[in-house]
């Protein structure tokens, strides 16, 4: 049954400083609520606990995309829609923009935002695999000032993460590659619009003279995490992709990862299917 | 107990004041504060589409929208799609192609038609599929909705 609307409180703040000042005052009272179409969700089931929050969404300091030589830096009020509408990040991040346009349809898509992508911690989330393999790093902003963090390492178990109850995410900055890379993104679910994932998988290489020089993957919905995985990426980093290669980084990725089964599919499933797009992965890279 | 603030909004072209609590869906506020019954409810969580509206030139799932998050907006619902009696030509198409059924999806997926025209207004067919995917109907097979988008564009 659909939560009790009255007993909730969504209060929008005149700025960020403002929220921030909010959030330190009474740490753990307020939570941030951005776009809404996860925390709605919960609402509607009856499964949204906490009771105050933070409207973020109108916060002009969270959005936005800058570009400098660089870096990209996109505020974490990015939508998925922004973020396919760029030619940097089309040009440069494909696998971002590639997931954002999976990520439900359209009118989910205008609504759903980056930020709230990763704090939310859904190991099932679409755009923290692209986000991971691109090495991306984090803004957490506190009235006490700012940090920057890699997000390899953000989620610390099942949607738990580095972040302290005063902080919110305020950016998400990719580094722009200076040599050539080939991007593989998959995501495989029961259809192709407004589903969530049975497993994501991403991966970017650069490759010179047929060896692979370097590699990032990581996959969604394979364990409590969107897990990098740096033992496969081990067995393919600086080997030549032929038979044997592939062979050896296909058993470490399903020693490396942990799915289980649950509502969308089963640990057996995942196993393989993940697996099967590893080889894929491999198999294109080298034609 | 929280309670109810004011806002102001603008639905169809008309400016409304309303008390409200703030996380109330934008759908029921619709619905029975501003009794614009045409925006149906269908699962509530996002996945149907058929309470879509177009929220500051944008389609959203009005399911998803707490009220609060809309002060200041500007909405159009489906009864605010026609001009007067003239009805949209997405409108005029799905009555003469058949494009609704029992009705429920044909609000949220006029108004997804309506977007689809306005960013693209020759959508190739793979632009009417993702317009639309966000908006299902359990009548109809899609065949006759796609068909009244097709010959909505060439009106």
């Amino acid at each position: 049954m659909r939560g009790y609307v009255p007993s909730y409180e969504l209060t929008t703040p005149a700025s960020l400083d403002e929220a921030l000042a909010l959030i330190a005052n009474e740490p753990g009272t307020w939570k941030p609520f951005a776009g809404g179409t996860d925390l709605m969700v919960l609402l509607e089931a009856g499964k949204l606990p906490h009771r105050n929050y933070v409207n973020i969404w109108p916060l002009r300091e969270l959005r936005g995309i800058q570009i400098t030589n660089d870096h990209v830096t996109l505020g974490a009020l990015t939508t998925y829609t922004e973020v396919q509408t760029n030619d940097v990040l089309r040009r440069e991040f494909p696998m971002l923009c590639q997931a954002a346009s999976e990520t439900g349809g359209l009118a989910i898509q205008n609504r759903g935002t980056l930020g709230g992508n990763i704090v939310n911690a859904s190991p099932a989330a679409d755009s923290p695999p692209a986000l991971l393999a691109y090495d991306a790093e984090l803004e957490l902003v506190s009235s006490a000032g700012s940090r920057w963090i890699p997000y390899d390492g953000f989620h610390t178990g099942y949607k738990e993460m580095d972040m302290r109850a005063n902080e919110l995410l305020s950016r998400i900055r990719l580094t722009r590659a200076t040599a050539e890379l080939q991007h593989y993104y998959r995501k495989v679910g029961t259809r192709k619009a407004q589903a969530i994932s049975k497993v994501c998988f991403a991966a970017v290489t650069r490759v010179e003279a047929g060896r692979v020089a370097d590699v990032r993957i990581a996959l969604g919905s394979i364990a409590p995490i969107v897990l990098r995985c740096k033992q496969t990426e081990n067995a393919i980093r600086d080997k030549n992709l032929d038979e044997t290669t592939v062979r050896l980084a296909r058993e470490t990725l399903m020693r490396e990862i942990a799915p289980i089964d649950d509502v969308r599919s089963t640990a057996d499933y995942r196993l393989r299917v993940a697996a099967n797009l590893l080889v894929d992965f491999l198999v294109k890279l080298r034609s | 107990m929280v309670t109810k603030t004011a806002i102001e909004l603008k639905v169809n072209g008309e400016s409304h004041k309303l008390d409200v609590f703030p996380m109330s869906r934008l759908l029921d506020v619709l619905r029975e504060d501003l009794r614009l019954t045409g925006t149906k409810e269908g699962c509530g969580e996002g996945e149907c589409g058929a309470c879509t509206v177009i929220l500051n030139g944008q389609i959203v799932n009005s399911c998803l929208v707490p009220v609060a998050q809309v002060a200041g907006a500007e909405i159009t619902t489906i009864e605010g799609v026609a001009d007067g009696d003239q009805l949209h030509a997405v409108q005029q198409a799905f009555i003469e192609h058949g494009g609704a059924q029992c009705g429920i999806c044909t609000p949220g997926m006029i108004l997804a038609a309506v977007d689809l025209l306005e960013r693209h207004p020759a959508p190739s067919e793979a632009d009417i599929r993702i317009g639309l995917a966000g908006n299902l109907c359990r009548c109809t097979g899609y065949m006759k909705i796609f068909e009244s988008v097709v010959r909505a564009c060439q009106k």
